[in-house]
């Protein structure tokens, strides 16, 4: 069970709370997450990467274990700690405008 | 009695102001989609409580909201307007926008001309217009930045862009005006379901007499100085462009400066600015029942978007143009520096013709009686986008 943290906007168009959990099968990466996220929730496609190129967006950030994983490839091996649930995988927002 | 529902979509949701047909008290509902930039959202003419909405946001891109139940409920099409999404389901497209890139139509397609002059290739930004069909209320169509016109047959749920439009030769010298490369207009004809009118900043207004298949730019007459040949058949900033449903050949343009008007469908265009105080501004929309009587509000200057003197003025034309007169009982008259936005002006068509706009300061004023008189309904939203209004039996 990965466990994934959405930005407010985000939770509220996918309609959940604060966290959701969602199951992985295979290595646990980037991309297997947001495969699996936007299985599960169809409405998020589009908007936390690209409907054709699949990259990020610019004002999005991927967060695992306090550490910045935005720039790393898509496929790489995220921390146990995210494969087991231990620590959520967080997905955020860029504080700017107002 | 009848009622009117005014739409209206700003920096930070959308707003339905609700009123029966005296005007008078209005019923404020939103903020709907709060926190989101509402670039516009419109009803079907076929079925009012149809309403399509173009929600989009710098961090999470766009996202299309319909309501069928007249804006008390909201859902992404496709999606069951009652639960969740459900795994696997088949919805998540409805902001899919995607340029035709097909080897048939789309091939040609690749790049439009970027600020500098060169080449840059289409980017899909936002959807800044939606128009649904006058008799289909599943049919819509979506003008979007970078400019390109999709339309959507399955009430929103799928989109297919009518590439004949960026396809027709002019398409590589199109280029962005300073608020981006927008198809913002989207003219229906009613008295032929196979012409459309669209316009684009700044690229100019184009016609399609087979259904969207093949476009021709329609810009001839327009002068614009601040481009290198002022009688270019493309790269004229038309601001927007409208029509009155009796005289589907007759339009009124307002361009980034000069207040403009045709007769033939576009083939020939002629300024009207007339005595207007300054011919730059945004908005311009005709009377219900007045063919000839237009609105607009000017402008200071392209440098300066706020109204001249500090003096929020609509003018009114009852000739077509050319004599146009101040109305401003109700609206403020000093100290007053916000702006209005392209699509933040609309009419109802009640006998008595209502005219609404919307400003940057978060105001929508409402005058019942053709622009005479004008007072807010409300007076602290967020900067207005757009104003649609709907009259409802």
């Amino acid at each position: 069970m990965i466990r994934v943290v959405l930005p407010q906007h985000l939770r509220t168009l996918a309609r959940v709370g604060g966290e959701v959990t969602i199951e992985v099968n295979g290595p646990v990466s980037q991309r297997s997450i947001l495969d699996a996220l936007e299985k599960s929730y169809p409405v998020l496609r589009g908007t936390i990467r690209d409907h054709v190129t699949l990259e990020r967006r610019p004002f999005l950030r991927f967060f695992a274990c306090a550490e910045d994983w935005s720039h790393e490839a898509p496929d790489a091996l995220l921390p146990k700690e995210i494969s087991s649930g231990a620590e959520p995988f967080l997905i955020i927002g860029a504080i700017a405008g107002g | 009695m009848s009622k009117v529902r005014v739409l209206v979509g700003t920096r930070k949701g959308a707003f339905i102001l609700s009123a029966d047909g005296k005007r008078e008290k209005w019923d404020v509902s939103g903020p709907h989609f709060a926190g989101w930039e509402i670039y516009h959202m419109k009803g079907s003419p076929a079925n009012p409580d149809r309403i399509y909405v173009s929600q989009t946001s710098g961090w999470f891109g766009q996202i299309i909201q319909r309501s069928d139940d007249g804006g008390k409920t909201w859902h992404q099409p496709g999606a069951d307007p009652a639960q969740p999404p459900a795994p696997g389901t088949a919805v998540g497209v409805s902001n899919k926008f995607v340029y035709d890139a097909s080897a048939e139509t789309g091939k040609p397609l690749t790049t439009h001309q970027w600020y500098d002059g060169t080449q840059h290739p289409w980017e899909f930004k936002r959807v800044w217009h939606v128009e649904p069909s006058l008799t289909e209320p599943d049919s819509v169509y979506a003008g979007i930045e970078d400019a390109a016109l999709f339309r959507s047959a399955d009430g929103g749920q799928t989109w297919k862009e009518l590439p004949g439009l960026r396809g027709s030769d002019t398409g590589p010298r199109w280029q962005p005006g300073a608020g981006g490369m927008c198809l913002h207009t989207i003219l229906l004809d009613p008295s032929d379901p196979m012409r459309m009118f669209i316009a684009i900043s700044a690229a100019g207004a184009f016609r399609t007499d087979d259904g969207g298949k093949s476009w021709k730019p329609i810009n001839r007459g327009l002068k614009s100085q601040y481009i290198p040949d002022p009688n270019a058949e493309v790269g004229h900033c038309v601001h927007r462009i409208a029509q009155h449903r009796s005289r589907p050949k007759t339009l009124f343009m307002q361009k980034h400066w000069d207040v403009m008007r045709t007769d033939d469908a576009g083939d020939n265009w002629r300024e009207i600015s007339g005595d207007l105080p300054t011919d730059f501004g945004f908005v311009i929309d005709v009377h219900a029942h007045e063919p000839e009587t237009v609105y607009v509000v000017p402008i200071k200057s392209d440098s300066e978007h706020f109204p001249l003197d500090g003096k929020l003025r609509v003018y009114r034309s009852r000739t077509g143009g050319n004599e146009w007169e101040p109305l401003t009982k109700g609206l403020p008259q000093s100290n007053c520096f916000v702006n209005v936005l392209r699509d933040a002006m609309a009419v109802d068509s009640l006998d008595s013709c209502g005219v609404y706009f919307g400003t940057t300061g978060g105001q929508v004023y409402a005058s019942s009686d053709a622009g005479n008189n004008w007072a807010p309904i409300v007076h602290d939203l967020p900067a207005v986008l757009s104003v649609e209004v709907q009259t409802l039996p």
